[in-house]
């Protein structure tokens, strides 16, 4: 089957997103809401791709549109509009298609923002080899965990001098704690057996220093997990060689986005690759990483795939497992099969044609 | 095989280079001690002054000492020195501190697929130029209350421009169409948007070559599925460490990769992905290629091309022979066996060894 064990990571990965959720909401009757935030460029396509194929299984979800442009609040500072954090403080969930973040415009990364506003310090990446979908690299399994509120985008920046600039890596030792924490958590609950920090201290002493003496603190309250550290560029180099050697990482935010969109590309790419974020206050973001695909928006070329796998990631995290392994099977079972692809798939399919024949899959599932 | 002691004749064409050697830690002592041999038995015309830095050495005196030593040659061949993680961090790295006394402002590295090596990718042929003195690595960290550490990435606007020249004239040098930039201006605005537009500028004054940007995380990517889009590409100092690691995965790994730092005034060789290789370290497993690749990019700087393409030529005659690959290429094949059968091809090839004078 196109990956039983995709299928029991994701659901291993909701797992400990679950036991994460400081209050368990019941959801076996009437509509949960969710926050939906379509994005930009491909952003509104494929969204409205999922909500379609959501109709066609019947989840009992209620859609709740969101813009998250940034708009000055008062006393001048950046802010997410107040519809859209109300929206999320009260749903809980998320999802999210691509944001644009255009240089230099003035307002910091939209996703910057978000993360900032509701403290999502965990990205959550697993990356599993997806069966017909043929990528040079085969069997990966592992799953990047990256810190995701400090670190080199700390958006601390400064022109010292007219020619010289200063950007601040921030690392902390509160933040490095709580991802640790996480990520040996997360291994515990998906019964991953080992937890790799990637790091540079031996350049980078005292700041990667203090983010890998918090893991290696943390490691010994996890001692049934087995802990290593790696130089990041040694993991670069070996990933590439042979990325089944990895199971667990856990890295700070910058080598966290390298790399995690590094195995992203092992198993085909952001068009195909889900993601979640986790937040502080039980508060769960799951979105698609691709880009905005300007050049594609509007044209109904766009894969929905990322999405709708993130979405799928959302309906276990809520606990809705059937409804999630239904719209799931129906996906790799259209990937598989070869006949109605997008383009960057390998098909000449229109994403309404690639969605239609999900949505017909899942109803034909009843 | 005749014992390899002997001494060397005379030098019949002129004089001799000295050339700094730092043996370093892990597999470097071993795999330098091939290339001196090899030298040798080819009679070339390079001595070598054995400077001793490893990670034992804490005091200033002895990185002092070696950075006089490479002043007074101009060359240097070294292996990688470990930084030891038990000093406080303001012991910083002595691969660093040389790079950056020595102004070697460019990492350069050529990744290419070899014959008879089986990666995943065929045809990569990429050239990367990165910055190695500032960006990431300018070792300026503080703790500004307990638990709160911060370090600086500083780029400028002279060492960008800098870089961003040298990688345009090598491209032009070496007949290549197109330099990429490799950045993450979209988060560091201000730093690596410096760097960018640096690039942009210096690309103007080179108008037979184009010129592209791309997102160190994208481009990370595209490594894995399309690498053969790459030609030459340009970055600043941490990225240049992610990508010229991926890029050496892709053409076969750390045994095959030479690495050469270029300054104003100094050259220093070494492996590009600056290894230690301890766990190996004294198995005669180790993987000899890029030492000796490296040490032949030496002889190129030192103009003596003769024997520079001599011995590349027989290194990958032999990285051809699949029975000879060591371990890192998936063979059983030994450190020295590989040595000798370089040693061998040279000897069948033409009458400059020891052997036959």
């Amino acid at each position: 089957m196109a990956g039983n064990a995709w299928r029991s990571t994701v659901s291993r990965v909701v797992g400990a997103m679950k036991s994460q959720a400081s209050h368990p909401r019941t959801f076996s009757r009437g509509l949960q809401t969710v926050t939906l935030i379509p994005g930009d460029g491909i952003g509104p396509e494929i969204s409205t791709a999922v909500m379609k194929i959501f109709e066609a299984a019947k989840a009992p979800i209620q859609w709740e549109e969101r813009n998250v442009t940034a708009i000055k609040g008062p006393g001048g500072k950046w802010m997410i509009p107040t519809e859209a954090k109300d929206s999320m403080d009260k749903s809980k969930i998320g999802l999210k298609g691509p944001l644009k973040t255009p240089i230099a415009a003035g307002h910091p990364s939209m996703n910057l923002l978000l993360r900032k506003t509701f403290d999502l310090y965990a990205n959550v990446r697993p990356c599993v080899s997806i069966e017909g979908y043929k990528t040079p690299y085969t069997d990966v399994d592992l799953v990047t965990i990256r810190e995701n509120t400090e670190g080199e985008y700390s958006g601390i920046e400064h022109v010292i001098v007219d020619g010289v600039v200063q950007s601040i890596k921030l690392i902390t030792e509160e933040a490095s704690q709580r991802i640790a924490e996480y990520a040996f958590e997360y291994a515990r609950n998906n019964q991953r057996a080992s937890v790799t920090a990637v790091h540079k201290a031996n350049i980078m002493r005292m700041s990667d220093g203090l983010f890998l003496r918090k893991c290696r603190e943390v490691a010994e309250n996890f001692k049934d997990i087995k802990f290593t550290e790696m130089y990041l560029d040694t993991v670069c180099l070996n990933m590439v060689q042979d990325p089944t050697q990895f199971d667990v990482l856990v890295m700070p935010n910058l080598y966290g986005d390298i790399l995690s969109d590094l195995c992203a590309g092992l198993i085909g790419g952001l068009g195909v690759t889900p993601s979640g974020n986790i937040g502080a206050n039980g508060v769960a973001i799951f979105e698609s990483v691709h880009g905005t695909a300007p050049d594609i928006a509007g044209k109904d070329l766009a894969n929905p795939t990322a999405l709708l796998l993130s979405a799928v990631m959302m309906l276990r995290h809520m606990g809705l497992h059937g409804q999630a392994k239904k719209i799931e099977t129906a996906c790799f079972d259209t990937i598989r099969d070869k006949k109605v692809l997008t383009k960057d798939l390998g098909g000449n399919s229109k994403c309404s044609e690639f969605t239609g024949e999900i949505c017909r899959r899942v109803q034909d599932m009843e | 095989y005749p014992p390899l002691t002997t001494i060397p004749p005379p030098a019949k064409y002129g004089g001799r280079h000295t050339v700094t050697l730092i043996p370093g830690d892990g597999i470097g002592p071993e795999l330098l001690t091939h290339v001196r041999e090899l030298f040798r038995f080819c009679c070339v015309p390079v001595d070598f002054e054995i400077v001793s830095i490893d990670s034992k050495s804490t005091s200033d005196d002895d990185m002092n000492n070696a950075i006089t030593a490479i002043r007074r040659n101009g060359v240097a061949l070294k292996g990688n020195i470990e930084t030891n993680h038990n000093l406080p961090p303001s012991h910083i790295s002595r691969n660093n501190i040389l790079r950056t006394s020595l102004d070697l402002y460019a990492n350069v590295i050529h990744c290419q697929t070899l014959p008879g090596v089986r990666t995943r990718h065929r045809d990569v042929d990429i050239i990367i130029i990165r910055e190695n003195t500032e960006g990431e690595y300018s070792s300026l960290e503080h703790e500004n209350v307990p638990g709160v550490v911060e370090c600086l990435k500083i780029i400028t606007r002279k060492k960008s421009l800098r870089i961003a020249e040298y990688a345009f004239n090598a491209a032009r040098q070496n007949g290549r169409r197109r330099v990429t930039a490799v950045h993450k201006a979209n988060i560091m605005k201000l730093g690596d948007g410096l760097f960018l537009q640096c690039c942009k500028e210096v690309a103007a004054g080179y108008p037979e070559i184009t010129f592209d940007s791309m997102i160190v995380d994208n481009t990370t990517m595209q490594l894995v599925s399309k690498p053969q889009q790459f030609d030459v590409m340009v970055m600043p100092n941490l990225y240049g460490s992610v990508i010229s690691n991926v890029c050496a995965g892709l053409v076969g790994g750390p045994g095959l990769v030479p690495g050469a730092n270029y300054g104003k005034d100094y050259a220093v060789f070494e492996t590009a992905t600056r290894n230690t290789g301890k766990s190996i370290a004294n198995k005669n497993i180790a993987n000899p290629t890029a030492t000796l690749l490296a040490s032949c990019l030496m002889l190129d700087h030192l103009r003596l091309h003769g024997y520079a393409s001599m011995i590349r030529k027989a290194i990958l005659a032999t990285v051809s022979e699949t029975r000879l690959h060591t371990a890192d290429l998936g063979g059983q094949g030994t450190t020295s066996e590989v040595v000798q059968s370089v040693m061998r091809e040279i000897e069948s090839k033409g009458p400059r060894t020891s052997e036959q004078i």
